[in-house]
């Protein structure tokens, strides 16, 4: 199971700055090992962020985003005790969700 | 051998997942495989459904540094304030494939998306917003990667 | 988020006045490079792992490390980090934070410690070394550097330190002040801390354990240490070994009143 993500949603009157940190190599399959073979490229493909069970972001990335990616977003009309979740599923077919309350 | 910590981390993994499952709206778009295998600017605008040239707009904006100690993390903002946009790209022109990322813009979101991005060398970064009548419009800036100290 | 306004502002400004004069000097550049990624530092996902193995009963003795005393006690892991190295009576000798996870690892769990330092760096123990490490530097953070010398054996530790620190030695003749021995050095596009001193000894040993965004590896200092002596082209030092320490305890004390920012966020 991957390592939880960290997810810190501060609001500030109707405007919430959600910050994402996730623990994923994002191997770009460019890389070749100590022996010359190919490291196979291993990355987040999707990632969805729902407020209180709805969906509020889908995005796709491929393997340029950085290793243990952070990611930032502005959530319009959420509140204090609103809880966010936060959905990687990756080319392998990995996924991972974490929730985090609003503060 | 599971703590309790790491138990309850999965369960709770296992319930967001239950719980968004169903949620996703049935319009969810499916992965854009094509625009992530082209090598070029204009070939990923292509595969998203781009017609015609992109213009330069003051409504877009790339936001970075100029120069990054490394090019493995570059922070790298995409943002616009028009409306109609239905997707907003982040692009590095040098890079093997010029594709980043895509954020698919919504009404319960800023059109203003934050990431890190690995580049190659320096480049021009693109935010590119696609409209949706199949227009692109476009902000670039260029970022100078260089490699710090005794190198590595 | 007010900073990346600020930032977009002068982006646009600066794409408007074309002469090469109007943009920023290239240290301002590399400053605000640093700036921008010091939201979000992955660092904080090691610290995360740390704080579980540290709870976590683990080892032959199946026995969690919270009875560990790094300085301030058995099991006071707040503001240890800021007070190390030091002596510990127990051992009898000046230790640094990997040093003394290596005895608690070695009495409290059965762990053998001496394999643990002959692992090589991001493997097996080691890895988990590394989130131990970021999170009781993080329970430090922002705090002032409180080094003590109030034992022989840590101004022993200090004075052997500042030998090692401008012995010249290797094939290229280096010691460390030959990069941080005064200020105003740079390497390529690097400023090099003067570890000599505040505000360059505070800034830089305070600044490790760190996350290095060149390799995606969170370093401790033992790893940054090796690693100066690997680019000296000087014998490896072996993990937590008396030489290392003591060049720790000789930065520490000269960083003292520098506040910590480890784990903090490097090229």
């Amino acid at each position: 199971m991957a390592d939880p993500m960290r997810i810190r949603a501060q609001a500030a009157g109707d405007k919430t700055t959600v910050r994402i940190l996730m623990a994923h190599e994002m191997e770009t399959g460019q890389r070749k090992d100590a022996a010359g073979k190919t490291i196979p490229a291993w990355f987040i493909q999707e990632v969805t962020a729902s407020l209180n069970g709805k969906t509020v972001l889908t995005a796709d990335w491929g393997p340029a985003v950085s290793k243990n990616p952070f990611m930032q977003f502005t959530l319009k009309g959420a509140k204090a005790g609103d809880k966010i979740a936060v959905t990687w599923k990756d080319n392998r077919g990995d996924t991972r969700t974490d929730e985090a309350t609003v503060s | 051998m599971k703590n309790r910590r790491q138990m309850l981390t999965q369960s709770a993994a296992l319930a967001g997942l239950a719980a968004t499952a169903g949620w996703l709206p049935a319009t969810a778009l499916a992965y854009s495989k094509d625009a992530f295998d082209a090598k070029s600017v204009a070939d990923a605008l292509k595969a998203v459904g781009v017609t015609g040239a992109p213009t330069e707009s003051k409504d877009v904006t790339i936001t970075g540094p100029d120069i990054a100690e490394n090019g493995a993390v570059v922070p790298l903002s995409v943002a616009t304030t028009l409306p109609g946009v239905k997707q907003l790209m982040l692009l590095v022109e040098k890079n093997p494939n010029a594709v980043v990322a895509i954020f698919n813009t919504s009404e319960f979101v800023e059109s203003n998306f934050t990431t890190r991005a690995k580049l190659g060398q320096s480049s021009d970064v693109y935010a590119i917003a696609v409209m949706n009548d199949g227009k692109a419009l476009f902000a670039k800036k260029e970022v100078k990667v260089t490699l710090g100290g005794c190198g590595g | 988020m007010r900073t990346t306004t600020c930032l977009s502002l002068l982006v646009l400004a600066g794409s408007i006045a074309l002469p090469a004069a109007a943009q920023k000097t290239t240290a301002e550049g590399i400053a605000e490079y640093r700036a921008l990624l010091q939201d979000g530092n992955p660092a904080e996902l090691f610290e995360a792992k740390g704080e579980d193995l540290w709870k976590q009963k683990r080892g032959p003795k199946a026995a969690s490390m919270e009875k560990c005393d790094l300085g301030k006690g058995p099991g006071v892991v707040k503001g240890a980090f800021a007070e190390l190295p030091r002596y510990f009576p127990d051992t009898g000798r000046v230790q640094d934070m990997e040093s003394r996870l290596l005895t608690c690892m070695e009495t409290l769990q059965g762990f053998d410690a001496a394999a643990i330092a002959k692992t090589p760096f991001g493997q097996g123990e080691q890895k988990n070394l590394e989130g131990l490490v970021a999170w009781i530097s993080a329970e430090s953070k922002g705090l002032p550097l409180n080094l003590p010398q109030s034992h022989a054996s840590e101004r022993r530790a200090y004075e052997v330190g500042k030998r090692l620190f401008f012995l010249r030695a290797g094939p290229h003749d280096f010691a460390c002040a030959t990069c941080h021995g005064a200020d105003g050095k740079r390497i390529r596009l690097q400023d090099l801390p003067n570890l000599t001193k505040n505000p360059g000894a505070g800034e830089g040993f305070g600044a490790w354990p760190a996350y290095r965004v060149s390799s995606g590896e969170l370093w401790g200092m033992q790893r940054r240490l090796n690693d100066c002596f690997r680019q000296q082209r000087f014998p490896y030092p072996g993990y937590a070994s008396d030489v290392t320490v003591a060049l720790a305890v000789y930065m520490g004390v000269n960083g003292k009143g520098g506040k910590t920012t480890a784990p903090a966020i490097k090229r």
